[in-house]
């Protein structure tokens, strides 16, 4: 046992049917400090957790907490041993309430003061500076509150060890530092605390020290200032990486004819989720992006564009021919993919294969009395895993069961199928590792080059900036303005956000 | 050395076809069958004997427990298709199906009972035609109806037909006024008994053609792939162009016109209908059969085949159970619920997970052992390292 540790994980061994998840890995965590844990897709993080939060069963190797060797049963079995957990995906119940939610499983006596539980859980939230009431119905709330009444509950739990996994994937920059700022508490009290992200500047701002995993075996620990971050990626990428460098740019941009007819033309685009009405075009070749913060309406713009809500009113044309996108399929049979921001609740269809998930879109453009041969199918799906070099044991092996950005690319894989002209993805970075990041956004540019249009969104606006060349700014459900050019830069783009000077 | 390599692989293979044949979600209901039959074979030697004989009408006929049971399981099995979609797209069931049975059939006894008997053969077709198309059409308006209370109104499937549970077997007596109908036209019976001539009974026909008429559905359509999808994640469909209520709604017509024909074999078993015993209690084992199936009662991914199976191991189960003069009648369904609970629970996601668990477990171990042993062996022999390695 090393020094001030309070939790030592040794030789932990995890299998499942035909994969090594975990081989011999090790991981320490010290009093007080925050610990990233880091690793690409399927580097074995998830599994890590969920091993030391008894969710699975490990298969070899021995915790121990502050010097004793425990066996953890179950979730509850972790909770009671103090170590506490927010998952990247909230497991909390929407149909109950913030306090109901936060106190669910914990309360000893068969009897329960309601009224009590809702003032102590009030003034806690009030201490986090969450803005929200004790009995408002969870799932009301949006999703960064929903996070923060998780990371709640696990604060009031007195854990030792806190482990936030993906916490702030989807969390804007006031309540990361709001979040920053809790965990910079936490660990003057003592908590150990395990920071799974995917953001590297994260890492660097808040965290002490570094675990790094790569296919399920433990690469190394290190002191965070021991670590640059060109160094860290190589790491996780196991080979020397050149960075994001690669990436643009500025030339492209110089193909488009943007006198020409747009692909893709709205005007006074008016749907029921709450945007005004707005209009919008885009031209062959060119990638353009939907900025602003979470609820500003940029998703919700897209979402009209493809029909996903309801749209009441507006002209949109195709190509110059004016059109009616009434439902998801009429925008598809006018050459639309549409990347939904939630993954796991409006892109992947859980169950079915990885083979099913590719050609799902293309299949029901196809139509309902002309199924895809299986030879067919098989090739598709084939041709598509290579292309994007998506990491699954089969074909046939459930969507739900692959990492989270092989996830992201079987519907990638699904929308390159149905070979669109207009391209839209919400997020599609979002909760994936940097490699995978890399990869969409050079296969981004790469689609531009030959001549298709995307809408690009994506939450880091670094990201933005290097693939698109023209970035709409949103705010309160409302186009606040269009930078291109010189204006696309990180400052200009956060002023326009905050407001005040376009128009 | 190769040989030995050759050994090896050729072992494992035979191991992970007997873990793929044990994981197959046929593998259950068939166990279930063969116990059944194992059973009941060394319980009483000629359960399973198949005599021809005349049967009252004269004909010679096939007669024994086998063919009774794969008779009267026909309804059963009719049903546990419908039910199968029904349940994969919207992740309930339909309670109703006993009752609009009922209405199916008062249907068809409604148009056959005003002919006379002694019509002239193609006008007797004629009539039948008619009558079971209208049969047809009611029962799938009646799906319809269900239908739409779940896909348009979102209400649960198991409330939504409640609906028709209760009432649906008033509607059957309204129908016909309530009347007794017996259809003296022994031509009417053929179809739910043998047609003179054949000796194999006739809804054994007509069961095999709703099996092979679906099959060609799931093949020539996307009826698999779309109530899959939908009963997995309906939002994620709609942003694929499916919509998910029409396809509902589709898979509850279906049902529909599944509960005409298992209506139309049974009032034609008897030539007669009794609205408040007709097909009573089918709907609940037509659920189980769905369950034992191995299906998801939950919704999306379906097994067909296993659901068939199913709806044969609970006809099955009660055939013998009713062959045990012991046995009370009235505490049968005692029996068969116990039967039925230990299939379910050996077929449960935990058990399945619990046994996978133990496997990988005891494969981990193996593994860990011939690496040790071999990392023994290169120490032990440095200069034959080679063997060592390979005998991993």
């Amino acid at each position: 046992m090393k020094d001030g540790a309070v939790l030592e994980m040794r030789g932990i061994c995890k299998f499942f049917p035909g994969v090594r998840a975990l081989e011999n890995v090790d991981f320490t965590l010290r009093q007080g400090e925050i610990h990233a844990l880091m690793g690409e897709n399927g580097a074995g993080k998830s599994t890590l957790i969920k091993v030391l939060t008894g969710v699975y069963p490990k298969d070899g190797g021995e915790v121990w907490l502050s010097d004793t060797p425990v066996h953890i049963k179950s979730p509850q079995d972790a909770q009671n041993k103090g170590i506490a957990t927010v998952y990247q995906e909230i497991t909390l119940c929407p149909n109950l309430t913030v306090a109901e939610n936060m106190y669910i499983g914990r309360t000893k006596s068969p009897f329960t003061n309601w009224a009590k539980i809702n003032r102590q859980a009030d003034k806690l939230l009030d201490e986090l500076g969450i803005p929200v009431s004790a009995t408002e119905q969870l799932g009301n709330c949006s999703i960064a509150i929903q996070q923060m009444v998780a990371i709640a509950r696990a604060v009031d739990m007195d854990c030792k060890v806190l482990i936030l996994d993906e916490p702030t994937s989807s969390l804007d920059e006031q309540e990361v530092q709001k979040l920053f700022n809790l965990m910079r508490d936490l660990k003057a009290k003592g908590v150990g605390i395990i920071f799974v992200t995917h953001f590297l500047e994260q890492v660097y701002e808040v965290c002490d020290r570094i675990t790094v995993l790569r296919d399920g075996k433990l690469v190394g620990e290190y002191i965070i200032e021991d670590l640059p971050r060109v160094q860290l990626v190589s790491k996780m990428l196991g080979k020397d990486f050149d960075d994001m460098a690669e990436i643009k740019s500025g030339s492209e941009s110089e193909n488009i004819d943007l006198n020409g007819t747009p692909v893709y033309q709205a005007i006074n685009l008016t749907g029921t989720t709450g945007i005004k009405p707005f209009d919008f075009e885009i031209h062959k070749g060119e990638v353009n992006g939907f900025t602003g913060l979470l609820g500003s309406g940029r998703s919700e713009s897209v979402r009209a564009i493809f029909g996903a809500d309801r749209v009441t009113g507006g002209t949109v044309k195709i190509d110059g021919i004016p059109v009616k996108i009434r439902k998801p399929l009429d925008a598809m049979k006018h050459g639309i993919s549409y990347l939904p921001e939630d993954r796991k609740l409006d892109g992947i269809v859980g169950d079915l294969s990885v083979r099913d998930n590719i050609i799902l879109a293309l299949q029901v453009m196809k139509g309902f009395f002309k199924p895809f041969s299986k030879a067919q199918a098989e090739a598709f799906a084939d041709e598509y895993i290579k292309l994007l070099n998506i990491k699954t044991a089969s074909q046939d092996t459930p969507i739900k069961s692959l990492s989270g950005g092989n996830q992201q690319k079987v519907i990638l894989a699904r929308w390159l199928l149905a070979n669109p002209q207009y391209l839209i993805l919400d997020e599609p970075t979002r909760g994936i590792d940097v490699g995978t990041k890399v990869e969409i956004q050079k296969l981004v540019l790469k689609l531009a080059a030959e001549g298709k249009s995307v809408t690009f969104i994506s939450s880091e606006i670094d990201e933005m900036v290097r693939t698109c060349s023209r970035l709409i700014v949103m705010r309160d459900g409302k186009v606040v303005g269009e930078l291109k050019g010189d204006d696309l830069n990180q400052n200009k783009i956060m002023a326009t956000i905050a407001g005040g000077e376009s128009k | 050395m190769t040989a030995n390599e050759i050994k090896i692989k050729s072992g494992t293979s035979v191991k992970d076809i007997l873990g793929k044949i044990v994981r197959n979600q046929l593998f259950i209901p068939l166990v279930a069958l063969l116990l059944l039959i194992l059973f009941n074979l060394v319980t009483d030697p000629g359960f399973f004997k198949i005599a021809l004989e005349p049967n009252s009408d004269g004909n010679m006929v096939l007669s024994g427990n086998l063919i009774t049971m794969i008779d009267y399981a026909s309804e059963l099995v009719i049903l546990a298709i419908g039910m199968t979609l029904v349940t994969s797209a919207s992740g309930g069931q339909d309670i109703s199906v006993g009752a609009t049975i009922a209405i199916a059939g008062s249907t068809v006894l409604r148009i056959v009972k005003t002919q006379s008997p002694d019509i002239s053969g193609a006008k007797f077709a004629g009539i039948i035609i008619v009558s079971f198309l209208l049969c047809v059409v009611v029962s799938a308006l009646f799906g319809a109806f269900n239908g739409a209370l779940v896909a348009f109104f979102k209400i649960q499937p198991m409330v939504a037909t409640l609906i028709l549970f209760t009432a649906g077997r008033s509607i059957a007596a309204w129908i016909n006024n309530n009347d007794n109908i017996s259809i003296t036209d022994k031509r009417f019976s053929y179809f739910g008994n043998f047609i003179p001539g054949i000796s194999v009974p006739t809804p054994v026909f007509i069961t095999i053609l709703c099996l092979v008429i679906i099959a060609i559905v799931l093949k020539v359509t996307n009826l698999r792939l779309y109530s899959q999808s939908v009963g997995i994640n309906a939002s994620s469909s709609r942003l694929n162009g499916i919509n998910p209520k029409v396809i509902k709604l589709l898979t509850f017509v279906i049902l529909g016109i599944c509960v005409a024909v298992c209506g139309f074999i049974k009032v034609s078993r008897t030539s007669s209908i009794t609205y408040s015993v007709i097909a009573n209690n089918i709907e609940m084992d037509a659920i189980l059969a769905v369950a034992l199936g191995g299906n998801n009662l939950g919704g999306g991914k379906f097994n067909l085949s296993a659901s068939v199976l199913g709806a044969y191991v609970i006809q099955f189960l009660t055939t013998t159970l009713y062959k045990f003069k012991e046995i009370d009648s009235s505490s049968i369904s005692a029996y068969k619920a116990v039967v039925v609970i230990l299939l379910i629970i050996i077929s449960s996601p935990f058990v399945r997970r619990w046994i996978d668990d133990m496997k990988n477990k005891r494969e981990a171990a193996k593994k860990d052992l011939a690496m040790a042993a071999a990392s023994a062996d290169e120490a032990l022999n440095n200069i034959e390292s080679e063997t060592g390695k390979e005998s991993v």
